[in-house]
């Protein structure tokens, strides 16, 4: 009797202790150490890569000899301070594309929760049969290098000096900048009023523009506030155009009689550079089927930009903006080398599209 | 401490006050100046003295019957001030104004700090003329204004305050450049910089160039409608389209030109625009 209790929390322990570890995945991972199919290959390799077990990872790959570690982090995880650096791969999905004996493919799309929300990132993956087991064939992509070199670069920056706070108050301060919405359109969508158009800076020097509209009912009260939030180019050079988007969910036409824009600037202190090229820009249906708008970007300065983000505005046939979409671009810019990117656009608009503006606005580390 | 003891002290002093009790003074004093009250029917002896005014408050005792000094630095601030003396059993008081000394500063405000050239009536200067303890004179003065633009001739004009402020409204020049913008009275003066700023840009046109087997598009020097340089800084757009699809490039103005490399394939139209300002398009041909 005396040893009925220990005995009772030991045996207590251990099932707990078992029950923690098939809920953290452990069975499924032993289940597939031995990836006795594609899917399973696929699983464990990016199960290894959630869990930044990038060695692991590595040596379950069918071409571990032709894939750097690095490169492998770079492409799962980011480098250069771009967007998957500050990012967690939260899930992924995976469907059979194409199986036979020796080799299948496998599509993969992978889930990350970033600092600017989730992303999506959809891969096409090679698996091959080798003796017992499955593994998968990394796309080897061999990183382009700009040569060593200096990149002279003399663009403006502007720098600002306000008063000082024991200054009279007649002392002139420098005015914030002159900014004017070019164009606005309200539309409805399906669970809610989307407002789209464009914004200028007028003025010689850089703004810090952000976007609002108030949303109001017939008797004049407000029904609802929102801001551009993300969905535009904050910074804008002098006469520079950006698109903005402001999203009211649950919000219907019919509650609503007017709205009521908004534009507010701020002086701030900014550098023309870099340049940020936006070639090949064309419209899409992707491998899942959705319309997207593809490019690359160039960035054409000397220094890295970590975190583009691309802002696209869409015309009818009139000029009149009909959608604005965004999306982030989850690799770093090096100078001189091109990086693609996608956004994505709703299917009801893209017949309607005649032409199509893209702007990009960049987040870096050590500046912004 | 001492306002609140004189804001209650005063009212209750004042209800209290005899009918024999007087205090005299002048009713008008210029800030700054020592001011003299007569204290009659008070009895003799020592007494308490409160003086309260826009932001003053004092208490000190005086000998009754003799002439009460108010010294100069009591009286800096503009306004109405009350005096009371009290001999422990019945209180006197009286009332004076404080009006500004004479004009000694100019505040000068311009607004704005930027305007673009050829503006009818886009400049303001509003100023505003103060004593030498920062009150509003409120009696009439004449301030010159004196607008200096970078080049040509300074316009002056003399405008009287009413109120204590008085204001102008001036054009823009139509040359670019710092414009000084000042305000006199006396020996006081003010000085503002006004930056005048070219307008949209005008005439728009770009061209090709070819360099060692690269292609690039430059625009001509970019300048408004009356021939000032647009500001370096400025963002052109050039968008290409080609076999390749469309490419599209801001690219800020340097010395007077924004120029950007743009590789083409095959025949392609370039356009170009800065802000809402569209200019010329070129039909190029890529080269093998």
């Amino acid at each position: 009797m005396k040893y009925f209790v220990p005995l009772l929390i030991t045996a207590a322990t251990v099932v707990l202790i078992a029950i923690a570890w098939v809920n953290s995945g452990g069975m499924e991972r032993e289940r597939m150490r031995s990836s006795r199919t594609p899917e399973e290959a696929v699983r464990l390799l990016l199960t290894q890569a959630q869990a930044r077990n990038w060695d692991r990872a590595r040596a379950l790959l069918a071409n571990s000899s032709d894939v750097e570690k690095s490169a492998l982090i770079a492409d799962l995880a980011g480098s250069n301070g771009s967007l998957l650096t500050f990012a967690n791969l939260e899930n992924f999905d995976l469907w059979p594309l194409h199986k036979t004996d020796r080799e299948a493919s496998m599509r993969v799309k992978l889930h990350y929760s970033t600092a600017v929300g989730p992303l999506e990132d959809v891969r096409d993956l090679k698996v091959l049969h080798e003796g017992e087991a499955w593994r998968v064939v990394w796309p080897t992509t061999t990183a382009t290098k700009v040569a060593p070199q200096v990149i002279p670069v003399n663009y403006l920056r502007w720098d600002i000096i306000n008063r000082g706070a024991e200054d009279d108050w007649g002392v002139q301060n420098v005015d914030s900048p002159q900014v004017r919405i070019l164009s606005m359109n309200a539309l409805q969508r399906l669970d809610r009023i989307v407002i789209v158009g464009e914004v200028v800076n007028e003025d010689t020097v850089p703004a810090y523009v952000n976007v609002g509209a108030t949303l109001l009912r017939p008797d004049g009260s407000t029904f609802a506030q929102e801001s551009s939030f993300d969905k535009v180019s904050h910074t804008l050079l002098p006469k520079q155009v950006s698109p903005y988007r402001i999203d009211f969910p649950e919000a219907r036409m019919n509650q609503v009689k007017s709205v009521r824009m908004d534009v507010k600037s701020l002086l701030v202190a900014a550098s023309a550079d870099p340049v940020i090229e936006v070639s090949d820009q064309r419209l899409q249906t992707d491998a899942l089927g959705k319309k997207v708008l593809l490019g690359q970007l160039l960035n054409q300065s000397g220094q890295v930009v970590n975190i583009p983000h691309v802002v696209a505005a869409y015309y009818d046939d009139s000029g009149k903006v009909i959608w604005v979409s965004d999306g982030y671009v989850d690799q770093a810019l090096l100078p001189q080398i091109p990086v693609p990117f996608a956004v994505d656009l709703p299917d009801d608009v893209a017949p309607k599209v005649h032409n199509y503006h893209v702007s990009v606005n960049y987040f870096n580390v050590n500046r912004s | 401490m001492r306002l609140l003891l004189a804001s209650v002290l005063i009212p209750f002093s004042l209800l209290i006050c005899g009918a024999a009790a007087e205090l005299r003074g002048p009713a008008q004093v210029t800030a700054g100046n020592p001011v003299s009250l007569a204290s009659t029917g008070t009895g003799s002896g020592k007494g308490t003295f409160y003086l309260t005014g826009p932001g003053q408050a004092s208490k000190r005792t005086v000998t009754l019957g003799d002439e009460i000094q108010v010294h100069g630095d009591e009286v800096e601030h503009a306004g109405r001030y009350t005096a009371v003396v009290c001999d422990g059993r019945k209180c006197a008081a009286t009332h004076f104004f404080v009006r500004a000394a004479e004009p000694a500063k100019v505040s000068l405000l311009v607004h704005p700090s930027r305007v673009r050239v050829a503006q009818p009536n886009a400049i303001s200067a509003v100023a505003f003329v103060f004593d030498k303890f920062r009150n509003l004179v409120l009696s009439p003065a004449q301030v010159d204004f004196k607008a200096s633009p970078k080049q040509g001739p300074a316009v002056s004009q003399t405008r009287p305050t009413q109120n204590g402020v008085t204001w102008i409204r001036l054009t823009s020049a139509t040359k670019e450049g710092p414009a000084k913008i000042g305000a006199s009275l006396g020996k006081a003066s003010e000085l503002r910089v006004v930056q005048q700023v070219a307008s949209e840009a005008c005439n728009l046109r770009i061209k090709p160039e070819w360099n060692a087997g690269k292609f690039f598009v430059e625009t001509e020097p970019v300048r408004d409608c009356n021939g000032n340089a647009v500001s370096d800084g400025t963002v052109v757009s050039f968008t290409k389209v080609d076999a390749s699809g469309k490419t599209t490039v801001d690219a800020p103005i340097k010395r007077g030109v924004a120029r950007v490399e743009m590789p083409i394939k095959g025949s392609a139209k370039i356009l170009v625009a800065s802000g809402v300002v569209t200019g010329n398009e070129l039909s190029v041909e890529g080269r093998q």
